[in-house]
């Protein structure tokens, strides 16, 4: 802990970066996201089992980038959502400061490639709970897996706490908010909200890099990740590509390849 | 002064019997996946035990997510209308917290300021609060630095504080009166307890007439660029928050027919202000963090002589970078 | 006691298109029920929402007369969804109006003095209702000057109802196209408006001064009228936030703790330096 405040310090101090974007304590103890600019700030840093928060979401908000350059604080799912973000042209890799731990150590990663090689050598699986209930829905029949998700969708409010938090929902205009044509409906309802999870998923198939963060940041607690999880998923098994491991990748669902399987035309 | 009985654990029972047997529905605190739900009941055993708040506020019911405005039929040349009614249920909202109940009063002063909303009022004149006094508050509460408390009997039609055996009763309104008419054997005579002695110890947290004081004279204070730099700019905060009232109205039609939706919206999103030429008033989430903040605290008094917070805390325990809006007053308070 | 439905429109038929410029169009419209067309009034500066069925609802200003009964008229621009669907619009077609919403040109303080209207682009429509106002009561005011500019000859809406204010004695019409966009045959002047206003040396003295445009425009005159000594409470505007109910109730258009739709949408340059830049 001590490590990464004095090397934030130290970025700070030298210039190299304009803030630190890491954790601090917040209500009730929980961790929230904090933007440390002054030394004072630096001292409230925490990095803890308690952290979930992918950190690269903000690194698209234009009042981010108005900063200068943002060192972050990155857990495995906020590498991997980096190299997602430069692979996808959303960040230059020169705009890349990465502090990760490597036991006790601080290790600074300044590029998309020590990114990649740093991620290599701990990838880290999608939780257990997330896989078990991914298999549970499978288990069911269509039925009920409709049942299930009707259930839980009725309770979503359309807020867009699961797009704005996602690091790959970066889009300006995104399409739910397109009205020329009107692709889904504005209002909450059973249509709406259904329609905003069905695409959403399907523009995170081959992108999402399964950080779980849409789904922490449901207020109602709808596990919306489940739905991009298993898209992403899918694309994997079909293109034998993972999103967030390389600073390179074409987009699977908009790249032809001769070998690409095509089981799904019937 | 209000009415003070005693409504013993076997009596609300009976209540909540009567009450639906009296055609209302009645709407309390659910465990639910370790989240709290406002849910129909039919006993007071379903409620829940331990529960500091819903994560959702009971604001659905006068002012749900969708409304339907109106509707219409289209042919060539011609357009016929259809006023929309409110589906209101007979609804009684049990076990709401004292925050909560005065938040209705916040919405009313919208919705009838000046033109009245029929929407609203429709669905306001059949529901009836029997509210809860906290026994307990969280980080995030802070109903004793806006002018309420945990035992607060505004808002209420009936305010329940916990005691032995059951619970103090206030009968505070007509509605509430309406209610004890039903079943008068069910409230016994009151015991002259302190409530005040059970209700939860909130230290005020801020100088809120002192805030909204200063207010006009921060507007271009740095301090919400800073507050607001981690807000990721979702409608989180809004569509939980009890006094909330922002809406959009959206069309949904295919060419014969349509209707006009009223949808909750918030002016935390970056499009809520958004022209068709691109120019947008609230830029940056800065300045939307900021309305939102002077709505509540500086717009709301000076044009409705009340607060539009009633600080419950929702918004901070729903917000996922959990901006605590107490702590933000605090700072503000303080700048 | 059942209440209206606050949100329900009039139906209107439109009766007569006129087509202003490119994308820029004038709808007469009168209302489908006779009640309802003979208990309607407003007055000069207010708007509505008009709705095109299956699309939406939009805002405009209410740009003919209150002095010329039986119609209304509206002038906009297509820009998205809703002025895209009226636009395609044609003479007998049913929208909706709601209406008439927001504050008012003050003409009865006016009373006595000299009016300078000031208008860029598409911001006549909320001027002509007022000028025609005034024209038609002519014997209230002194000089009436009219400024109006555009980007180009073919930008100029009211090109008919220009040719007329400029054939009339009582009310001197100025108007001016960015240079570049005159045509062979263009009489007018070329320039932007804020010099072409410092150059007609307007007297500050018992006038006042509305001026309406896109906001850069309106940035460049504010300054140009306070040199020629205009006070902040002689000079007008109009302010057009994103609305959606224009009841004060869905919490979009306000600027500070001014709600544009009811305390708006016109407001004197004093008032507005005394509420936040939000526009
Ligand atoms: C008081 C007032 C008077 C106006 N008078 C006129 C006029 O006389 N002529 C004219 O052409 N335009 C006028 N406007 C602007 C006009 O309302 C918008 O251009 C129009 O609503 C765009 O609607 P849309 O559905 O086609 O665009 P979209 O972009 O599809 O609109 C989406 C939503 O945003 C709202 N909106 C978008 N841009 C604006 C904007 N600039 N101002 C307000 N709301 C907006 C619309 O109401 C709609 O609900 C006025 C606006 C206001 C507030
Ligand atoms: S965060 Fe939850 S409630 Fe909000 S839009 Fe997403 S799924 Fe719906
Ligand atoms: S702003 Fe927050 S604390 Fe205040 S009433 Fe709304 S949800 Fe409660
Ligand atoms: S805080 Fe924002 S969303 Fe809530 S009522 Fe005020 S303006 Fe509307
Ligand atoms: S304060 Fe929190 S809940 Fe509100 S808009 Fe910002 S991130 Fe969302
Ligand atoms: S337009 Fe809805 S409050 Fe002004």
């Amino acid at each position: 802990m001590e490590a990464l405040k004095q090397k934030a310090k130290e970025l700070l101090q030298k210039g190299d970066v304009k803030a630190v974007l890491g954790y601090a304590v917040g209500t009730g103890n929980v961790r929230r996201p904090h933007f440390a600019r002054t030394p004072e700030q630096v001292d409230r840093l925490v990095l803890d089992e308690k952290c979930t928060q992918n950190l690269a979401t903000y690194l698209t908000k234009h009042e981010v980038k108005h900063l200068g350059k943002v060192a972050v604080v990155a857990l495995p799912a906020t590498q991997r959502a980096l190299l997602q973000l430069v692979a996808e042209r959303q960040l230059r890799d020169d705009a890349i400061c990465l502090l990760a731990m490597d036991g006790t150590e601080v290790k600074v990663l300044p590029s998309g490639a020590a990114v990649e090689q740093h991620l290599a050598l701990k990838t880290d699986a999608m939780p257990t709970a997330d896989k078990a209930m991914i298999e549970k829905l499978m288990a069911m029949t269509r039925e009920q897996r409709w049942a299930y998700w009707q259930q839980e969708l009725s309770r979503c409010v359309k807020c867009y706490a699961c797009r704005n938090s996602c690091p790959m929902c970066y889009c300006e205009h995104c399409t739910m908010d397109c009205n020329r044509p009107q692709w889904v409906p504005v209002a909450s309802h059973a249509l709406g909200n259904l329609e905003y999870h069905m695409v959403r998923a399907m523009h995170l198939a081959g992108r999402c890099v399964e950080c779980g963060e849409c789904g922490r940041a449901c207020p109602v607690g709808i596990p919306v990740h489940l739905l991009t999880f298993f898209a992403e998923e899918s694309t994997a098994k079909q293109f034998g590509q993972r999103a967030g491991h390389s600073t390179k990748l074409d987009y699977a669902l908009s790249t032809f390849k001769p070998d690409d399987k095509e089981t799904f035309i019937r | 002064m209000a009415d003070t009985f005693k409504l013993t654990h076997e009596n609300l029972d009976g209540l909540f019997a009567v009450l639906r047997k009296d055609g209302r529905r009645v709407l309390a605190p659910v465990d639910a996946d370790g989240r709290t739900e406002l849910n129909d009941v039919e006993k007071p055993g379903q409620v829940s035990k331990s529960y500091i708040q819903t994560i959702m506020s009971a604001k659905d019911v006068v002012f749900p997510k969708v409304e339907r405005l109106l509707s219409y039929t289209t042919e060539p040349g011609s357009v016929e209308l259809h006023d929309a009614e409110p589906h209101a249920l007979p609804t009684v909202l049990f076990g709401v917290r004292p925050c909560e109940a005065k938040a209705f009063g916040a919405l009313d002063a919208v919705f009838n300021w000046d033109y009245r909303d029929k929407f609203f009022n429709a669905r306001l004149e059949k529901m009836a609060v029997i509210g809860v006094s906290c026994t307990k508050a969280d980080d995030a509460c802070f109903c004793t630095s806006v002018g309420g408390g945990p035992a607060d009997t505004k808002g209420s039609d009936i305010l329940l504080t916990p005691i032995d055996g059951g619970y103090l009763a206030e009968v505070l309104t007509d509605k509430g009166k309406a209610i004890q008419a039903l079943a008068p054997q069910l409230f016994t005579p009151g015991n002259g307890v302190d409530k005040a002695m059970i209700a939860a110890k909130l230290e005020q947290a801020f100088d809120q007439p002192a805030l909204t004081a200063k207010l006009p004279g921060m507007f271009e204070n740095k301090l919400w660029e800073g507050q607001s730099l981690r807000c990721i700019g979702c409608g989180a905060c809004a569509y939980v928050c009890p006094t909330c009232v922002c809406f959009d109205i959206q069309e949904e039609a295919d060419p014969k027919q349509g209707q006009r939706l009223r949808c909750w919206d918030s002016c935390g999103f970056s499009m809520f202000t958004l022209h068709a030429s691109g120019h947008n008033p609230r830029e940056t989430q800065s300045a939307r963090w900021r309305q939102r903040i002077y709505h509540k605290f500086s717009t709301y008094p000076e044009r409705y002589q009340m607060l539009g917070c009633v600080g419950c805390g929702k918004c901070t325990r729903a917000c996922p970078v959990d901006m605590n809006l107490r702590e933000h007053l605090v700072e503000a308070a303080n700048a | 006691m059942t209440e209206k439905n606050i949100y329900l429109p009039y139906l209107m038929r439109i009766t007569q298109i006129t087509e202003e410029s490119p994308a820029v169009k004038t709808f007469r419209l009168e209302f489908v029920d006779e009640v309802a067309a003979q208990n309607f009034n407003f007055k000069t500066g207010q708007f509505g929402l008009y709705s095109a069925f299956g699309e939406g609802e939009s805002t405009f200003c209410i740009a003919s007369s209150p002095t010329r009964k039986g119609y209304i008229e509206c002038t906009f621009r297509e820009v998205g969804r809703v002025t895209a669907a009226l636009a395609d619009k044609e003479v007998g077609d049913i929208v909706g109006f709601r209406g008439p919403y927001g504050n008012v040109f003050p003409l009865e303080a006016w009373k006595g003095k000299n009016l300078v209207f000031i208008a860029g682009g598409i911001a006549l429509p909320p001027l002509r209702s007022v000028i025609w106002n005034c024209l038609d009561l002519r014997d209230w005011f002194k000089d009436i000057t009219v400024v109006y500019g555009a980007r180009s000859v073919a930008d100029l809406v009211y090109k008919h109802e220009l040719k007329e204010w400029n054939e009339r004695t009582d009310i001197n019409l100025v108007t001016t196209v960015d240079p570049g966009g005159e045509t062979p045959d263009w009489t007018g002047k070329v320039g932007f408006v804020p010099p072409v206003v410092e150059q007609l040396g307007l007297s500050a003295e018992n006038t006042v001064a509305i001026v309406c445009g896109p906001p850069i425009m309106i940035k460049l005159t504010l300054p140009v009228l306070e040199k020629l000594g205009f006070a902040p409470d002689q000079i007008f505007t109009t302010l057009e936030n994103r609305m959606k109910c224009g009841l004060g109730k869905c919490g979009r258009c306000n600027t500070g703790s001014s709600y544009v739709c009811k305390d708006g949408p016109v407001y004197t340059l004093a008032q507005l330096n005394e509420l936040p830049a939000e526009y």
